[in-house]
């Protein structure tokens, strides 16, 4: 049991898949603006990585490794598609906002990183806990660098206003920078900044 | 002639792919240690861009868009929209190019295939590479030719980033850079200075 509990808990924190692994950048950074498409894109991934973990899985032995790759693509592509359309029909105005980016999970390195490195050579049950745990460690970093961008850069969280009325007539200003792209890269640099300083083992050497 | 070339300029510029869209992060943070192999990748992903992406504009607008099919099922196909097939179709194509761009790197520059290894068919999952086919699909390009000058322009503006932030890396090793920033954290904030630096470009119009 508890190597099964290690699979899930180890990614959120200590084999994180952005800020160790640093996989699946691409997409956590750009739609980070707001909260909301934040955890719905996360929840998209994770549906996406632990399915494809397991079919992957079930499929390994059959698989012949050279032509293993485009296998992997056109079971991830299958997937995304379904989460594609689920989202046009039940959210449509997060999925116009995610744009591509629902697109682009097809080419998120998490899930081939995971599929090459864990569901080819592991059991279904495994290699699902497994899409289960690096799915979340993903959710966790999109939505900390979403509730920060949303909360400096617009004020609110989910919308709703956090910052009270009476601080925009002290002169509060929104910062204007946190909704700019490059402020993504620089508050993932702070959480890996906050991260490695708490866990030193996780230090590059020189 | 005009709107084309604004198209180039822009998708270098402006929409960059890397600082504006974060799109093929997983291979630029881990192929920018030197300038030489990053010069390499840089080429392979124009060469490749600027394939895939008027391919797929022909597969999009011949086959899949909505009423695609009249030219060659006549007026009885105007209601067939095979626009959910989109990623699938998009992923096999590229995934295709770069076995065959593999395949003539290999014959022609063995060096420089020895020494992209691996990364040269991880192009295949590069965002940057799909992204531009669904970039192209979400702005509805008029003709082949602005397609094609978006793919080049985005494939140039990848190339200078990624020979850009190599560059630097080069020299930030001889740097005292605060212990858990070490590597990864510190490219990060380098490539997030970098993006708000290419935003003074915003606004350019030819």
């Amino acid at each position: 049991m508890s190597k099964s509990l290690k699979l899930i808990t180890d990614p959120l924190n200590l084999n994180n898949p952005i800020t160790v692994q640093v996989l699946g950048i691409c997409s956590a950074l750009a739609v980070t603006v707001k909260l909301e498409p934040a955890v719905v894109m996360s929840l998209s991934v994770l549906f996406v990585l632990a399915f494809a973990n397991v079919i992957i899985s079930l499929l390994r032995n059959t698989i012949p490794s050279r032509i293993r790759i485009i296998v992997q693509l056109v079971v991830i592509a299958a997937l995304v598609i379904l989460v594609d359309q689920v989202l046009k029909a039940f959210a449509y105005d997060v999925s116009k906002q995610l744009s591509v980016f629902v697109g682009l999970i097809i080419t998120n390195c998490i899930i081939m990183g995971r599929l090459e490195a864990f569901a080819l050579g592991n059991k279904p049950w495994p290699s699902f806990l497994d899409g289960i745990g690096n799915g979340a460690g993903y959710a966790i970093i999109l939505i900390i660098v979403a509730f920060f961008r949303e909360l400096f850069g617009s004020g609110t969280i989910w919308g709703i206003e956090i910052v009270p009325k009476g601080f925009y007539e002290f002169g509060y200003v929104n910062n204007g920078l946190m909704i700019l792209p490059p402020m993504a890269l620089i508050v993932v640099a702070v959480i890996i900044w906050v991260q490695r300083s708490r866990t030193t083992e996780l230090i590059e050497s020189k | 002639m005009e709107e084309i070339l604004n198209i180039f300029v822009k998708s270098i510029f402006i929409d960059n792919m890397i600082f504006a869209y974060f799109l093929g992060m997983c291979s630029y943070l881990a192929v920018s240690k030197t300038v030489n192999t990053a010069t390499g990748l840089g080429i392979a992903v124009v060469f490749v861009l600027g394939i895939t992406v008027p391919v797929n504009y022909l597969i999009e607008n011949f086959l899949l868009k909505k009423g695609a099919l009249v030219w060659l099922l006549g007026e009885s196909a105007a209601k067939i929209d095979l626009e959910f097939l989109s990623f699938i179709m998009f992923i096999a194509v590229i995934a295709s190019m770069v076995q065959l761009v593999e395949m003539i790197v290999e014959k022609f520059a063995p060096a420089l295939y020895s020494e992209l290894g691996i990364f040269l068919p991880l192009i295949a999952v590069n965002c940057a590479i799909l992204g531009g086919a669904l970039f192209m699909q979400e702005r509805e390009y008029t003709s082949i030719a602005e397609a094609t000058s978006f793919a080049l322009g985005s494939g140039i503006g990848w190339f200078l980033a990624i020979v850009g932030i190599a560059a630097i890396r080069e020299k930030i090793k001889y740097s005292n850079i605060p212990a858990p920033l070490r590597g990864i954290g510190i490219t990060f904030i380098i490539t997030g200075l970098m993006g708000i630096a290419f935003m003074s470009f915003m606004g350019i119009k030819l």
